[in-house]
């Protein structure tokens, strides 16, 4: 894992010495692959000239020696709980994915950060923990995958007591399966991407997919009110989650029974699911379904906005790309591209996918075809390292997210779309930013609407701070045009 | 011309006399090509009217309206289909062409030249494939209707749609071709009729949000008879903000536009309908007849483009905007009273500056020198021609000190400006005369009321066109008044009655809603910057050398004030606690004519109908007299003791009439503050004679 980018050390997207862009290592179905277009499109978006590159600071003996409560460290010595204070260990876990704290991180800057990291095994081991630490003042901070994007994992440089990161990747067992309801009793610490494949290994699955999935942990998901990519199939993770018992400095909260729904007062998960970061850990129960084969596919409409569809176009084989662009007149730069999953029983599926193809035909739409529905659904878990490859040359960016009620959702895109590119205008950004969106989930009543916001920061001088602003610009315009602050990310920064 | 070219300001082009299109055919046949609008796709008007039509908000209110009317839904429909047919426009290229044919050929007869600003243009092009553009005109003459779209028809600027008054569309032939160039007519007086709202406001407001074409509409609600600017109408102005309250639109760009004439063309239609001569109904067979006015001279037309407003911009921070976001969008909402505050404040604005970007005319300023003239000096002995130079060239600089813009054309200026106005005054051996319409075949008029409306209507000519420029002397003139009637040199004390003169006034000059006390500071600082003043930190006393400045302003509102007073009087001296409108305008018509003739009152304005209205809109603001409501002839109770003391509150700085004695001055101040505090709150209350 890198500690100051996204994902697996070997992933990373990088331009190769024929100035072709590549995507490194064996892990992605994109792993090894020639992007073509890619290129063009990061010089004719952001202006970002391949010349100018940005030399990232390695740089780890910046860390502060650890504050350490001698009194804490004795006691948990006797409990047996393994901890460390390196450096390496306290830096990894002293921040998320918030664009300050990458590009705090990438200039060799490091604030505050916790001095130790302890890391329970079970339950019991938490209860420990936090009893000590309630005892000797210290303040604790859980750690799970690392993905957060609020600032939830930054330390308060003002904190005078020591801080320990309570790291439950080692909590990650699946305890049991009921195959009678289909219930499944899960330790807080497990990964998305090993829950699934645990799962699937018994012929079940929980439907959950965030594009964090392969690094984000099952606590964070509850802390956080995570959404998924198959959410309109499965549920988000508050209806997938049946029971939850959490550690408080005051107890252990849960409930007596597992019920699927109760009516005994307000429901005390709710007051659980979305606290983010106040919580120790959460061991918790899903519900699974039956895996079944699926089939992808990809459909896409004329006239829409232009974002990422010409990489998409650059993956197209000629004679396909020729087929669409030039018999079917649209431009690649003018495309929208739909990816769409189809989950589920054969029939339902086939069902499925003519209601929307049939949809889709009305608006001028086509199929585009498995593959390049495969390779879409793809994109999405690789477009964090696209990010990193952008900073890699003075782009910086991050996406938000909203809900908004159907009615709204054009006028938002257009209106927040719009106030980024003024704002940035505005704060003196030397070249035109990437103001671009999607719709990522939908509900009945509305949907969540993705912004992706990046601009080439060459000729600024605190490119950080702009982005703030810009960002917080933005923010005010979702509010101003009925969205929601956030969809699923959390909502304590901005 | 050439001369008047060089002269006038670098920025302006005579589009008449661009040599690129000498030909009228081939001018209006030529490419028009505008940059289309980057917000939405372009679409009909057919299309247009269908999506108003279908709108979810009209077949709410079509559902209501049905229900309230005890009438089907089919019904309102149908009723709904007509008022969209009697309102909604047709914009065609064809009629455009048609129009610019046609206008092209009449204002090179009517104007030596029609100025315009290319800088402005450039701007609005720009603007226009933006965000919607609002184009807000001010309002002066029939003329203004169709000059804008002319113009952008000239320059490759999408033509915009037009708001007029329901009367133009009547006319045979006429009407229809306005409404193919662009015209949609609104009804006169709406009054309750949800329905027609409901239609009216939804074409509006889907005309903004699809960005269908530019929208022009006049914010003064209607053509300025007495070539003041007129206090906003805001309903427009609410209607097309919503789309960005909403976040329907990304922003909204309001364009002030300043058309200033040097001659008016209806000038003496003006007067006589403010003499209470009846206005003739727009009709086609009218305007053949006014074909006459074709033959004369009208000199030099300025239209000022000014610089593109961003709404988004300045609204921020005045309106929240997630009040919108718990009821449907498509549903009636009437507009908060934050809302209402900022269109008003927005309509305001434009107001102003319109009167900013409008350029004053030296015969302006000469209309000014003469109402100060005793009326026997114009009508009999004459004034000196060489004496009205030099007082309107030392005008001109007081102008300038106030940074009025000036369409100043030649050093001959003065000659060719009392030429081109002949209709008003004319040049005799030197000396200046008043021009009294008919003279010639009347001239031994044994009645005097005749003559004095025939006086009459050249003074309300002459006023009017002092009009034009009032708006760059009024702060000055309010406070040069303050001073005149507190007698005190305090700031606080003369801000008072500053803003009570403001308030007294209202109808007549056009301030920004709670700005008084700015609007009192920039007068302050322009009496201080042409030494008039002095000001300091409490105090404003005047200077030695601005004894000048200070009378030609008192003088200048001196009109309003005698009319006012004489109103008051009136009031005061009737009878009865009750009046109609109809008998107070007759009433105080028969009253004024009497004193001018008897030499008593000096000022002919006491006779225009918009001043005797604006009377007795000020007092009701005031709280002095009171509409009945359930009568239907405008009748109102007076409250005889307010409107003496509003009147006493005017001062005595004019002689007629004769000032009611009192030995505490200051407990009309108290008594004002007192009095509109509480008549706010309950303005019947006040009445003693009448219950």
């Amino acid at each position: 894992m890198k500690w100051n980018g996204w994902g697996y050390s070997d992933s990373r997207f990088l331009f190769n010495k024929k100035g072709q862009a590549e995507f490194t290592g064996k892990r992605y179905r994109l792993s090894g692959m020639i992007i073509p277009g890619l290129k063009d499109w990061m010089e004719g978006t952001f202006g970002a000239n391949l010349q100018h590159k940005t030399q990232p600071v390695l740089n780890t003996s910046a860390v502060q020696p650890p504050m350490l409560n001698e009194a804490f460290v004795e006691e948990l010595k006797s409990t047996g709980i393994p901890f460390s204070h390196e450096a390496d260990d306290r830096v990894f876990r002293a921040h998320g994915h918030c664009l300050h704290e990458i590009f705090a991180l990438r200039d060799g800057k490091i604030g505050r950060v916790p001095d130790m990291v302890v890391w329970p095994n079970c339950h019991n081991d938490v209860v420990k923990i936090v009893e000590l630490a309630c005892k000797h003042n210290v303040c604790l901070i859980p750690y799970g995958g690392g993905t957060s994007v609020s600032s939830a994992l930054e330390c308060p440089p003002e904190e005078t007591r020591s801080i320990v990161s309570l790291d439950t990747s080692q909590m990650n067992r699946i305890l049991w399966i009921d195959e009678k309801n289909l219930t499944a009793h899960v330790e807080s610490g497990i990964v998305g991407q090993d829950l699934e494949r645990l799962l699937n290994e018994s012929g079940y699955c929980t439907g959950h997919e965030p594009d964090s999935m392969e690094f984000s942990s099952l606590g964070g998901w509850v802390a956080t009110r995570a959404s998924g990519m198959k959410k309109n199939i499965y549920g988000n993770i508050e209806d997938l989650v049946v029971h939850i018992k959490m550690v408080t400095p005051r107890g252990v909260i849960e409930k007596s029974c597992q019920g699927p729904r109760m009516s005994t007062g307000p429901d005390i998960h709710h007051f659980i699911l979305g606290s983010e970061g106040l919580l120790t850990a959460i061991i918790k129960i899903l519900y699974l379904r039956d895996h079944e084969k699926y089939s992808e596919s990809l459909i896409d409409m004329q006239k829409l906005y232009h974002g990422l569809s010409s990489i998409f176009t650059s993956f197209l084989d000629g004679l396909k790309k020729f087929y669409i662009t030039k018999f079917k007149g649209f431009d690649p730069n003018r495309l929208c591209v739909a990816t769409l999953l189809f989950e589920g029983a054969r029939e339902k599926v086939l069902q499925h996918e003519k209601q929307v193809y049939d949809i889709a035909a009305k608006f001028g739409g086509l199929a585009a075809g498995e593959d390049n529905g495969q390779r879409g659904y793809m994109l999405t878990f690789v477009i964090a390292y696209l990010r990193d490859l952008g900073m890699d040359y003075y782009v910086i960016g991050e996406s938000f997210e909203t809900s908004v009620p159907w009615d709204r959702v054009l006028d938002i895109c257009r209106n927040v779309k719009a106030r980024i590119i003024r704002e940035c205008k505005d704060k003196g950004v030397q070249f035109p930013p990437l103001s671009t969106c999607r719709v990522t989930q939908t509900y009945d009543a509305g949907a969540c609407v993705y912004f992706y916001f990046a601009f080439n920061y060459r000729g600024l001088s605190d490119p950080v701070h702009v982005y703030e602003q810009v960002e917080h610009a933005a923010r005010e315009e979702i509010l101003a045009n009925g969205g929601s602050l956030s969809h699923h990310h959390g909502g304590t920064t901005s | 011309i050439l001369t008047q070219t060089l002269f006038s300001p670098p920025e302006f082009v005579d589009i008449l006399e661009d040599k690129r299109h000498c030909n009228d055919l081939r001018f209006a046949f030529r490419t028009f090509s505008p940059p289309p609008y980057k917000g939405a796709p372009a679409c009909s008007s057919a299309e247009l009217n269908q999506a108003v039509l279908e709108s979810q908000y009209l077949r709410y209110v079509i559902k209501e309206v049905a229900l309230e009317t005890e009438s089907s839904v089919e019904e309102v429909r149908d009723k709904v289909c007509k008022i969209m047919w009697e309102m909604s426009q047709n914009l065609q290229l064809r009629f455009i062409r048609l129009m610019a044919f046609t206008f092209r050929k009449v204002f090179k007869r009517l104007f030596s030249a029609i100025y315009v600003n290319m800088e402005g243009l450039q701007a609005l092009q720009q603007a226009t494939q933006e965000f919607p553009v609002i184009l807000m005109p001010n309002h002066r003459s029939y003329i203004d209707f169709l000059v804008v779209s002319y113009i952008l028809f000239n320059y490759d600027i999408p033509v915009p749609v037009i708001a007029a008054g329901i009367p133009l569309a009547g006319m045979k032939i006429v009407g229809e071709i306005l409404r193919r160039s662009g015209a949609f007519f609104i009804r006169r007086a709406i009054g309750s009729d949800k329905l027609y709202w409901a239609v009216l406001s939804e074409y509006v407001r889907t005309i903004v949000r699809t960005g269908f074409a530019p929208l022009e509409f006049f914010v003064e609600g209607l053509r300025s008879r007495t070539l003041k600017s007129l206090p906003p109408k805001l309903g427009m102005m609410n209607m097309i903000l919503e789309p960005f309250f909403k976040g329907e639109v990304y922003d909204i760009t309001l364009l002030p536009i300043s058309i200033s004439y040097d001659r008016v063309l209806e000038e003496s239609l003006l007067a006589h309908e403010l003499l209470g001569v009846p206005k003739p109904r727009e009709s086609t067979a009218g305007l053949l007849k006014a074909s006459k006015v074709l033959q004369e001279n009208y000199g030099c037309m300025h239209v000022n483009f000014g610089r593109p407003l961003s709404v988004r911009q300045l609204c921020e921070g005045k309106i929240n905007r997630c009040q919108y976001n718990l009821i449907p969008r498509d549903l009636p909402q009437k507009p908060n009273a934050e809302a209402q505050a900022c269109g008003s404040w927005l309509a305001h604005m434009i107001v102003r500056l319109q009167e900013e970007g409008a350029l004053t005319s030296p015969w302006s300023l000469m209309a000014c020198i003469l109402l100060q003239v005793p009326t026997t000096v114009l009508t009999e002995e004459g004034l000196l021609f060489h004496q009205l130079t030099e007082q309107t060239l030392w005008l001109r600089q007081l102008a300038l000190d106030f940074r009025a813009h000036l369409s100043w054309p030649d050093s001959d200026v003065m000659s060719s400006t009392v030429a081109l106005h002949r209709s008003v005054v004319y040049r005799k051996a030197g000396r200046v005369y008043l021009t009294r319409n008919d003279e010639l075949e009347r001239k031994h008029s044994i009645v005097p009321e005749d003559d004095m409306m025939r006086t009459a209507a050249a003074f309300l000519m002459l006023a009017s066109y002092r009009n034009q420029c009032l708006h760059v002397f009024v702060r000055p003139a309010l406070l040069a008044l303050a001073m005149s009637i507190r007698k005190s040199t305090r700031k606080d004390e003369l801000l008072t009655c500053f803003c009570f003169l403001q308030e007294v006034f209202s109808n007549e000059f056009v301030f920004i809603p709670g700005k008084s006390s700015q609007d009192f500071d920039e007068a302050c600082s322009l009496l201080h910057e042409c030494k008039a003043v002095h000001v300091s930190q409490w105090e404003v006393t005047d200077s030695d050398t601005g004894l000048e400045v200070l009378s030609f302003l008192q003088e200048l509102l001196k009109p309003f004030i005698e009319s006012y007073q004489l109103m008051f009087r009136f009031l005061c001296e009737e009878r009865d606690c009750v009046f109609r409108e109809k008998d107070f305008l007759s009433g105080v018509r028969t009253l004024a004519t009497k004193l001018i003739v008897s030499g008593e009152l000096h000022t002919y304005e006491a006779l225009s109908s918009d001043m005797q209205k604006n009377v007795l809109s000020s007092l009701r603001r005031l709280g002095a007299i009171i509409k009945i409501e359930i009568s239907e002839n405008n009748e109102y109770k007076v409250n005889k003791s307010a409107v003496r003391r509003t009147g006493d509150m005017l001062g005595k700085c004019s002689k007629s009439p004769p000032p009611r004695s009192h030995q505490h001055p200051d407990i009309f101040w108290v008594f004002f503050i007192f009095f509109s505090c509480c008549s706010w709150k309950n303005p019947s209350a006040d009445c003693p004679g009448c219950t």
